[in-house]
């Protein structure tokens, strides 16, 4: 306890500190000498390469300063490091870098150790234990958790409020429609990987066929988005029940191979496929949604049509077809929530949130683990179908390049970010994975970089998940009785206890 | 015939770098359970440090092609090992108590970050080089002729295999690693440190990635900084078509979909033989799951 | 012994079944009869094939030769070997616990006696379409659910836990929810694998009450393994006894605690030396120190 105290600061180590340091300094040395120190650049002769040691030099230093307020801090002296650390990070914003990445490194990497030290310096110990991190954040999850209730409505009604507002102008209306899909496609993901435990790195497949079932049906036949809507659902379902059906019995890690496989088969075929699906140049002039099919977002409608602003008497506007759109996924995500908010009170649900768990003692007490998972798939298959017939008639045009792993990745992040199961957690975390990276536009270069380290960041820190708390569907003594608030709400090994065989071997 | 011949060899060649990749996979998966999505970065960082490699001996006046390979292979493994060992030490080592998902998703983000890290500092258009190792070898009378490089590829990577079944079935490290994979609670008691094995088993993996990225850019002598999601999935198929866990058959494993692979170009055309690939993981993981030479695993109840 | 199953009807009758993995053989031609409303305990040393059988007889392994019969009451036949796993415990009426607990952690322990009555509820929600749309029919089976789940918590004195989450409860009591977790299925045949495994001399006594009241009220069979002694002697009305995969006796508890093949099996191979029938009856007490040595140990 004392030994560990902050405010009894022990003499510090300074040859074992330095040696520490010196020895990370020199793995980043290593790993930035051929990559970040030659560079190869095209040539009119060839291939050449250029020289950046400065980089390098300033990547060691930094490494090795970082090391050594690491284990400062370990060492009780928190309050300096977070001086020098926040101050590191103010430079990094102020003062001109010669390269972007150094600004990045010096401002995340002063953060994170300024982070570290606040914590030190609060809880007086240099490092929390995992279990003591889990519980701490569990009653942070617990607490969003019950706030959802009377927040959950606060949201959609200002969702609802949005377009209304003079802040909607086109961009955020844009903005808003992506978080939105991606949302509905966290949630539509959470049934397969949260509820069920069966972790599904192929769901941007179903993505994939919702989207190419409207758009290859308005091409072909001429079918209307509000025909095809159903169908792109439909058929979603069908190809997840086609083939989830011979994949479901397999063991946790494989089946998330073979999902990627699946996601990966359906993208080629979409690919070389090209007389039926336009092959890599994909489709495009996919018809735009009509107002229920009764009028048209356009500004002179042809002749024994109605068009919106007619209808309404309204001033024509472009904008009026991207409010629709938006409220159109709206309504389509929040249907989504829905179904998964009740399902998990149903037979159904309770038997999925039982396979994730244990899935032998779910055999012995009789419950068709295949069909329980079929369900699931489909289900969660016939959402994706839904979102994607969404996104081809927002987009007008699609092709396979918008249905690649990485996709499906973003979309598992979500999910397992956010924390399985928690429905807010998906939205927090679609704010977080797709919100920052869209306000942070002009770092373009970096977007995808940050995102990959922040996948990772999360992961160390919270690893069930940001919000991952899990509330008993049903209370007997309800939600203020026995054991209702520290044992019931206990739950933190809900999140990924179950999943796919419970922890690494 | 000599076609067949023809497809046969760069069929091997190119199962032996699947091979080489799918070993660093079956091995993790062996001792902690978990996919290193990661991998095929990796074995991209291979190529790419290969490729630095040689640029950089070229700028130092070294062009002696033999002087220069070695060089070339001994820098690509070492400084990808550091990758290896990195990448373990910052984003699987302390997941290793969570959730089993964790661990996978910080592999996703860090392959992620190495794609874009790779992009961002070598630029994002594909990288062509001057073939290094010209020259066939020409065989029946000049109707199957066979590089040298595709040679070399399979010399090394069989002279590599040798070397690597003795480190692990003949040294005490090897016997660690065996140990670990088995039981890692027991095996730290009979004081091995567990740690340090994994470590270890990510560097092993890492160099071993790195020849295959240096053969792929001899071979093809073009690298990009995607070339690693597609092999990863490829060499995992094959780790899995093996038999995870098992060494050999990472390489059996390996050389089959190498086979396939090129059997599949040669005769029916290149299009179609991701989702071949694919499909093949697909059915083996369906009707033997536990692979070509995998042990059979029981439901424990 | 075969006079008195004369009287009772057999509940589930095992012929000739032989387990085989690869080349072991975990079980070989072991037959035996186990009674309605009976408990029928299943011992044996440490790896006799007593777990093997367990699987055998809940479809979680298809025996390699051999017919396990279930009759019901009221006649109905089941060929156990020919039924995919789910079905035994959804159609055939069979339930079992497992030898290392296996909850539904995360989930409440009301849940998880909820998630058992799962076949029941899921017709009764119409396959969720009547649960969706919250018709008062899946409302009525739900609270119904809940009254069986809150008889048997009771039974097992866990109802002030029912909001717990099954993986907070303390060793004992997940043991004892797992026995009511299986009785929510509403078996005619209840397996259960070392229910007393861990549990302390006052809780083994419980764990005796409650399975003679399952047997007694609940007109229900039991196949118990059991390495407890105290238990097993006190509550079986017919033991059958496992070693290498075989069945070297089988009968009353009188009977297997005197047979010389039983105390070989327990003892060591000695052909010469008859034991001396004080040993003979200290048997039981003799492994039951063993348990209680290990307890304390632990």
């Amino acid at each position: 306890m004392t030994a560990l105290s902050v405010s009894s600061p022990r003499s510090i180590a300074w040859p074992a500190i330095l040696k520490e340091a010196a020895i990370t300094a020199f793995v980043a040395l290593l790993l930035t000498v051929p990559l970040v120190g030659l560079r190869t650049v095209d040539r009119p002769t060839g291939l050449g390469l250029e020289t950046r040691w400065a980089e390098v030099a300033a990547a060691v230093g930094l490494v090795f300063l970082g090391r050594l307020g690491l284990c400062l801090i370990r060492d009780g002296q928190p309050t300096v490091v977070l001086v020098l650390a926040a101050a590191a990070t103010a430079a990094g914003f102020l003062i001109q870098m010669p390269t972007e990445a150094l600004r990045v490194i010096l401002i995340a990497g002063g953060a994170i150790i300024a982070i570290r030290a606040a914590i030190a310096i609060r809880t007086g110990r240099s490092k929390l234990s995992q279990a003591e991190r889990d519980q701490r954040m569990d009653r942070i999850a617990a607490k969003v958790q019950h706030a959802s209730r009377w927040l959950g409505p606060i949201a959609v009604v200002v969702a609802l409020a949005f377009p209304m507002t003079p802040l909607a102008d086109r961009q955020l209306l844009d903005i808003g429609i992506l978080l939105l899909t991606y949302i509905m496609l966290g949630w539509g993901l959470n049934i397969v990987v949260g509820l069920a435990g069966l972790l599904d790195l192929g769901y941007v497949a179903f993505y994939a066929v919702g989207a190419y079932s409207y758009a290859l049906l308005a091409h072909y036949f001429g079918l209307s988005f509000w025909v095809c809507l159903p169908l792109a659902g439909l058929l979603a379902a069908g190809s997840g029940v086609l083939l989830g059906f011979p994949v479901l019995r397999l063991r946790g890690d494989y089946f998330a191979i073979v999902t990627l496989g699946f996601g990966e088969i359906i993208r080629i075929i979409l690919v070389n496929w090209y007389q039926f699906t336009g092959g890599p140049n994909g489709i495009s002039g996919i018809p735009r949604p009509s107002f229920f099919g009764v009028a048209d977002f356009v500004r002179s409608p042809p002749e024994g049509t109605l068009a919106f602003h007619e209808m309404f008497g309204l001033e024509f506007s472009p904008l009026h077809r991207i409010v629709f759109l938006y409220y159109l996924i709206l309504v389509l995500a929040l249907v989504v929530n829905v179904f998964t908010l009740r399902i998990r009170k149903l037979p159904l649900g309770r038997a999925w949130e039982a396979l994730r768990e244990d899935d032998i003692a779910c055999a012995s007490l009789g419950i068709n683990r295949t069909n329980m998972k079929l369900a699931a798939f489909a289900i969660a298959a016939m959402f994706g179908g839904f979102a994607g017939s969404f996104f081809a008639t927002r987009q007008g045009f699609i092709s396979p390049e918008s249905f690649t792993f990485i996709e499906s990745a973003i979309i598992l992040a979500i999910v397992v970010l956010g924390g399985m199961g928690s429905q807010i957690g998906v939205v927090v975390a679609t704010l977080l994975v797709i919100g920052l990276p869209e306000a942070f536009r002009e770092l373009a270069d970096y977007r995808m970089l940050a995102f990959g380290m922040g996948m990772v960041l999360i992961m160390l820190w919270r690893p069930r998940g940001l919000l991952a708390h899990r509330d008993p569907t049903i209370l007997l003594y309800g939600r203020n009785g026995k054991g209702a608030g520290g044992a019931a709400a206990g739950t933190a090994a809900a999140g990924g206890q179950g999943i796919a065989g419970g922890r690494a071997k | 015939m000599e076609y067949f011949l023809q497809q046969l060899i760069n069929g091997i060649s190119l199962g032996a770098i699947y091979g080489l990749i799918a070993i660093g996979y079956t091995m993790v998966y062996g001792i902690i359970g978990m996919i290193n999505f990661a991998h095929g970065e990796i074995y991209m960082i291979g190529a790419f440090v290969a490729l630095i490699t040689f640029l950089a001996l070229g700028a130092l006046g070294i062009t002696w092609v033999p002087l220069a390979l070695v060089v070339m292979l001994a820098a690509s493994m070492l400084f990808t090992a550091v990758y290896g060992w990195t990448v373990e030490r910052i984003a699987y080592r302390p997941l290793r108590n969570s959730p089993k998902l964790a661990p996978l998703i910080s592999a996703i983000g860090i392959s992620i970050f190495l794609q874009n890290y790779v992009q961002i500092l070598q630029g994002a258009r594909s990288k062509p080089l001057q073939p290094i190792l010209p020259g066939n070898l020409t065989l029946m009378d000049g109707a199957v002729s066979v590089s040298y490089v595709r040679l070399a590829t399979i010399i090394i990577t069989v002279a590599l295999m040798y070397g690597f079944t003795q480190l692990i079935t003949r040294t005490s490290l090897g016997r660690a690693q065996r140990a670990c994979e088995q039981d890692k609670k027991m095996a730290a008691l009979l004081g091995v440190d567990v740690d340090r094995i994994i470590s270890l088993t990510f560097v092993m993996g890492a160099a071993l990635a790195a020849v295959a990225g240096m053969m792929v850019l001899l071979i093809y002598g073009v690298i990009d900084f995607y070339i690693g999601f597609l092999a990863g999935v490829k060499a995992f198929t094959a780790a899995v078509l093996g038999g995870i866990g098992s060494l050999p058959g990472a390489m059996l494993g390996g050389v089959v979909i190498g086979l396939i692979e090129a059997f599949w170009s040669g005769y029916m055309g290149s299009e179609w033989k991701d989702v071949a690939t694919f499909t093949i993981l697909v059915l083996v993981l369906i009707f033997r799951p536990t692979g070509l030479l995998g042990r059979p695993e029981i439901e424990k109840v | 012994m075969t006079d008195l199953s004369m009287t009772k009807t057999p509940l589930l009758t095992v012929e000739h079944l032989t387990m085989r993995f690869g080349g072991l053989v975990a079980n070989s031609d072991v037959s035996f009869v186990a009674n309605n409303a009976e408990i029928t305990a299943i011992i044996g040393p440490n790896g006799a094939g007593k777990t093997t059988l367990f699987n055998c007889i809940t479809g979680f392994y298809t025996p390699t030769v051999g017919r396990l019969t279930l009759r019901h009451p009221d006649g109905k036949e089941f060929l156990l070997e020919r039924m995919p796993g789910y079905r035994i415990s959804q159609q055939a009426s069979v339930a079992r616990t497992f030898q290392n607990i296996r909850l539904f952690g995360g989930m409440s322990v009301l849940e998880n006696l909820v998630v058992a009555q799962h076949n029941k509820l899921i017709r009764a929600s119409g396959f969720s379409i009547a649960g969706l749309l919250g018709l008062p029919s899946y409302r009525k089976a739900e609270s119904e659910a809940i009254d069986l789940a809150k008889y048997w918590l009771d039974r097992v004195r866990l109802l002030d836990f029912a909001d717990w989450s099954a993986g907070n409860l303390p060793y004992g009591a997940q043991r004892r929810l797992e026995i009511a977790r299986a009785m929510c299925t509403e078996p005619v045949l209840l397996c259960l694998d070392e229910p007393a495994a861990g549990l302390n001399p006052r809780e083994s006594g419980e764990l005796a009450e409650l399975l003679t009241f399952i047997r007694d009220d609940h007109k229900t069979g039991v196949l118990l393994i059991e390495h407890d002694m105290s238990v097993v002697m006190r509550i079986s009305d017919h033991v059958v006894v496992l070693d290498y995969g075989r069945k070297i006796s089988d009968g009353d508890p009188a009977f297997v605690k005197n047979d010389p093949a039983v105390i070989r099996a327990y003892l060591g191979e000695d052909e010469d030396a008859e034991l001396p029938a004080e040993v003979a009856n200290d048997l039981p007490e003799v492994a039951q120190n063993d348990v209680k040595r290990a307890e304390e140990g632990a």
